[in-house]
C-alpha cells in the first residue's frame, strides 16, 4: 500500500515538472486554434461544422489529458468521465431526434 | 459493535456532543462559521422546514381559493402567483434539497465511518448559496413575483411583465447549491469511506445519496444554463427560444425538463434509502436483495435521465421522439418495481415493529405505488393526451413528491430525530400525526385524479360547478392533512425540549451512525471504526455487544 502511495506520489512528481510537455501541448492548441480561425475562412459547405467540432475535441483532450492530469490519474477518473461524455451525448442525440422528425 | 469491530473509546461517559462542543466562534457565530457537517445539516433543517412551512400556507390559500367556484378570496392574477411560489419553494427550497441537504450532511458521513464531509468549507458554502438563493425567491415575492408556474415556460415567460428574471436567477444560484453538495457527497464517498467499508458494505441509504449526487452534479448545470438564457432573453433578445426571433421553445422544454425530471429522483432517491434502513431496522432482519436496491438506484438514476420527453408529448414534439419516450419511461418502472418488491419481501417473516418512522414508511410504500403507477398512465401516449395539464397530473405528482419524498422526509426526522438530538419523541402522538396526515393527504389529492380524468385542468382559479363536490372533499382535506402536520411538528418540538433522554441506539439498528452517542461528538467517532460486517447484519450487531 505504502509503495503504491509512494508510486504515485512520484509518478505526480515526476509529471508536475515536465514543463517541456506542457509548452508543446501549449503551441499545439495554438496551432490548433489557428487552423479553426483558417478553416473558417473557406468553404468547406457540409463539412465545416464537422472539422471545427473535431478539432475542438483534440483541444478539449489535450487540455483534459495534459492541463487536468487524467492522462496521469486512476482509472475512475477515465470512467467518471466517459459516464459524463456518455450522457452529454444521450441528451444531446435525444434532443436531436427530436429536431430531426419534428 | 454493528458494522464491525471498534475500539471502545476509554471514558465515553464524558463524550462532548456536538453541541456542547466549544469552538473559537460563540453562539450565533458557532453555527453561522461552522464547518461540521452535523450542524450545516440542522441548519439546512431549520431553514427548509421554514420555506415549508411558508408553501405549505400558499397551497393552503389556494384550497381556500378553489372552495367555491368563481372569485372567493383572491384575484386570478393573485391565484396565478400563489401557485407559482408554492411550486418554486416546494420544489426547489424543500423537496430537492430536503433529504440529501439535511440527512445526507449530518448522517453519511457518520454511515460510512467519517469524521466530516472531505469539503468541509465547501459545505458551508453550499448552505449560503441556498440561504441567497432562498433570500432571493423571497424577495421576487414582493417585487412583482413570477406568474409562470414553477416550469417558467416560454414564451410567456419571456413576455410577462412580472419579476420572472429574479425568480428565474434565485433558481440558478439554488441550482450552484445543489451541485456543490453533490460534489462534496460523491467525493466523500469515494474518499472517506472508514477501512473495510467496501461499496457493498455501504447502508443503502448511502447508495441513495451516492446515485443523487451524480445526478445533482451532471443535471443540474443544464438547467442553470437553460435559466441564465431565459433572463437573456428578456434582457437582450438573444433568439434562442423566443419564436419571434427564431428561437425554439420546444428546446427550452427540452432543456428545462433534461434537468427537472432526474430532480425527481434526487428527491425520491435519498429518500428510498432511507426506506431500506427503517425497514432492515424494523423488521429485524437484513434487507432482502440488497445488492439489487443498490444497483437499482444507479439503474433510476441512469434510466432517469432519458425520459424528460415525457412531459412534452403535447407541446409539438416529433412523433418518434414521444414513442422513444414513452418506450425509455416505462424502463423505469422496473428498477422501483424491484426495490418495492425488495421492500415487502424484506418484511415477510421479520419481526416487524410499527414505530412512529416505520408507520411512515409503511404509508410511503402504499402512497407512492398509487403515484407511481398513476405515472404509467400519463407515460402512456394516448391516455395522456386526455389527461395532459388536468389535475390527474396534479394529483400524480403531488402522490410522488409529496407521498415519496414528504413523508420519507418526516420518516427520517423520526428516525434520526434521537441521534440527532439526544432526545425521544411521544410514539402515540407521532403516529397518530402520521394517520392523520395521510387520511387528509389521501382526501386532498385523490379527488383530483378523478377531477382530473372528468377534465378539470390544472392551474384555473375557477371551475365548472360540476366539479365543487371534489374541490370541497379536497380543501376540507387539506385542514386536515394541516392539522396532522402541525400535530407532527409540535410532538417533535415538546420532544426537544421535554423529550426523555435518547440511548445511543434505541431502534437496535445496525447501521454505523447508532455506534456512536447520541447526540454524536464533534468528528464522530475517537477512532475510525473497522468494518467487517454488512451494513445489516443482525449477528454482528450481537458480537459486537457480547464484546462490550
Amino acid at each position: 500500500m505504502d509503495s503504491e502511495k509512494e508510486k504515485a506520489i512520484h509518478e505526480h512528481e515526476s509529471h508536475s515538472h515536465e514543463y517541456g510537455v506542457y509548452i508543446l501541448v501549449f503551441f499545439g492548441l495554438l496551432a490548433l486554434t489557428a487552423i479553426t480561425v483558417s478553416i473558417a475562412g473557406l468553404n468547406l459547405g457540409s463539412l465545416t461544422l464537422t472539422v471545427a467540432l473535431v478539432i475542438a475535441t483534440i483541444k478539449t483532450c489535450l487540455v483534459a489529458n495534459y492541463f487536468m492530469h487524467v492522462k496521469f490519474d486512476s482509472p475512475i477518473f477515465k470512467v467518471f468521465i466517459a459516464v459524463c461524455i456518455v450522457i452529454f451525448a444521450t441528451m444531446i442525440g435525444l434532443t436531436f431526434f427530436d429536431l430531426i422528425f419534428r | 459493535m454493528a458494522n464491525g469491530s471498534i475500539a471502545v473509546p476509554a471514558g465515553r461517559e464524558e463524550v462532548v456532543d456536538f453541541y456542547k462542543h466549544e469552538s473559537k466562534h460563540k453562539g450565533i457565530m458557532s453555527w453561522l462559521l461552522t464547518v461540521d457537517h452535523k450542524r450545516i445539516g440542522l441548519m439546512y433543517l431549520v431553514v427548509m422546514i421554514g420555506f415549508f412551512l411558508t408553501a405549505m400556507t400558499l397551497g393552503f390559500f389556494m384550497r381556500l381559493e378553489m372552495l367555491t367556484p368563481g372569485q372567493t378570496l383572491m384575484k386570478p392574477q393573485t391565484y396565478n402567483t400563489l401557485f407559482t411560489l408554492h411550486g418554486v419553494i416546494m420544489v426547489f427550497l424543500f423537496i430537492i434539497p430536503g433529504v440529501p441537504a439535511v440527512f445526507g450532511n449530518f448522517i453519511m458521513p457518520i454511515q460510512i465511518g467519517a469524521k466530516d464531509v472531505i469539503f468541509p468549507r465547501l459545505n458551508l458554502l453550499s448552505w449560503y448559496l441556498y440561504i441567497f438563493g432562498g433570500i432571493l425567491a423571497l424577495i421576487s415575492i414582493f417585487t412583482g413575483a413570477a406568474d409562470t408556474g414553477w416550469t417558467f415556460y416560454v414564451p410567456y415567460s419571456i413576455r410577462t411583465t412580472t419579476n420572472v428574471s429574479l425568480t428565474v436567477f434565485a433558481a440558478f444560484v439554488l441550482g450552484f447549491s445543489s451541485i456543490l453538495t453533490g460534489l462534496n457527497f460523491v467525493t466523500t464517498i469515494h474518499r472517506m469511506r472508514a477501512p473495510g467499508m467496501t461499496f457493498f458494505k455501504m447502508p443503502l441509504f448511502v447508495w441513495g445519496i451516492y446515485a443523487t449526487a451524480w445526478i445533482q452534479i451532471l443535471a443540474t448545470p443544464v438547467v442553470g444554463i437553460t435559466l441564465v438564457l431565459v433572463i437573456l432573453e428578456r434582457t437582450l433578445g438573444i433568439g434562442v427560444f423566443d419564436p419571434a426571433l427564431g428561437g425554439d421553445p420546444i428546446l427550452y422544454q427540452h432543456l428545462f425538463w433534461i434537468y427537472s425530471h432526474p430532480a425527481v429522483y434526487i428527491m425520491i432517491l435519498p429518500a428510498m434509502g432511507v426506506v431500506s434502513d427503517i425497514i432492515a431496522t424494523f423488521s429485524k432482519k437484513p434487507i432482502f436483495g440488497y445488492t439489487p436496491i443498490a444497483m437499482s438506484s444507479l439503474a433510476i438514476a441512469l434510466v432517469g435521465y432519458l425520459v424528460w420527453g415525457h412531459h412534452m408529448f403535447t407541446s409539438g414534439m416529433s412523433d418518434t421522439s414521444r414513442v422513444i419516450f414513452s418506450l425509455l419511461t416505462f424502463l423505469v418502472a422496473i428498477p422501483t418495481g424491484v426495490k418495492v418488491f425488495n421492500w415487502v419481501a424484506s418484511l415477510y417473516r421479520g419481526s416487524i415493529e410499527i414505530t412512529a418512522p416505520m408507520l411512515y414508511t409503511l404509508c410511503f410504500i402504499f402512497v407512492f405505488s398509487i403515484g407511481g403507477l398513476t405515472g404509467l398512465v400519463l407515460g402512456t401516449l394516448n391516455t395522456d393526451i386526455h389527461l395532459t395539464d388536468t389535475y390527474f397530473v396534479v394529483a400524480h405528482f403531488h402522490y410522488v413528491m409529496f407521498g415519496g419524498m414528504g413523508l420519507l422526509f418526516f420518516a427520517s426526522l423520526h428516525y434520526w430525530f434521537p441521534k440527532m438530538f439526544g432526545r425521544m419523541y411521544n410514539e402515540k402522538i407521532a403516529k397518530l400525526a402520521c394517520i392523520i396526515f395521510v387520511i387528509g393527504f389521501n382526501g386532498l389529492y385523490f379527488p383530483m385524479f378523478i377531477m382530473g380524468y372528468l377534465g378539470m385542468p390544472r392551474r384555473y382559479y375557477d371551475y365548472l360547478p360540476e366539479f365543487q363536490t371534489y374541490h370541497v372533499i379536497a380543501t376540507v382535506s387539506s385542514w386536515i392533512m394541516i392539522s396532522g402536520i402541525l400535530l407532527m411538528l409540535a410532538n417533535l418540538l415538546r420532544g426537544l425540549r421535554h423529550g426523555s433522554t435518547a440511548p445511543e441506539n434505541p431502534w437496535d439498528a445496525t447501521t454505523l451512525e447508532w455506534t456512536v452517542p447520541s447526540p454524536p461528538p464533534m468528528e464522530n467517532f475517537d477512532e475510525i471504526p473497522v468494518v467487517t460486517k454488512g451494513p445489516y447484519d443482525r449477528e454482528g450487531l450481537k458480537e459486537a455487544s457480547l464484546k462490550h
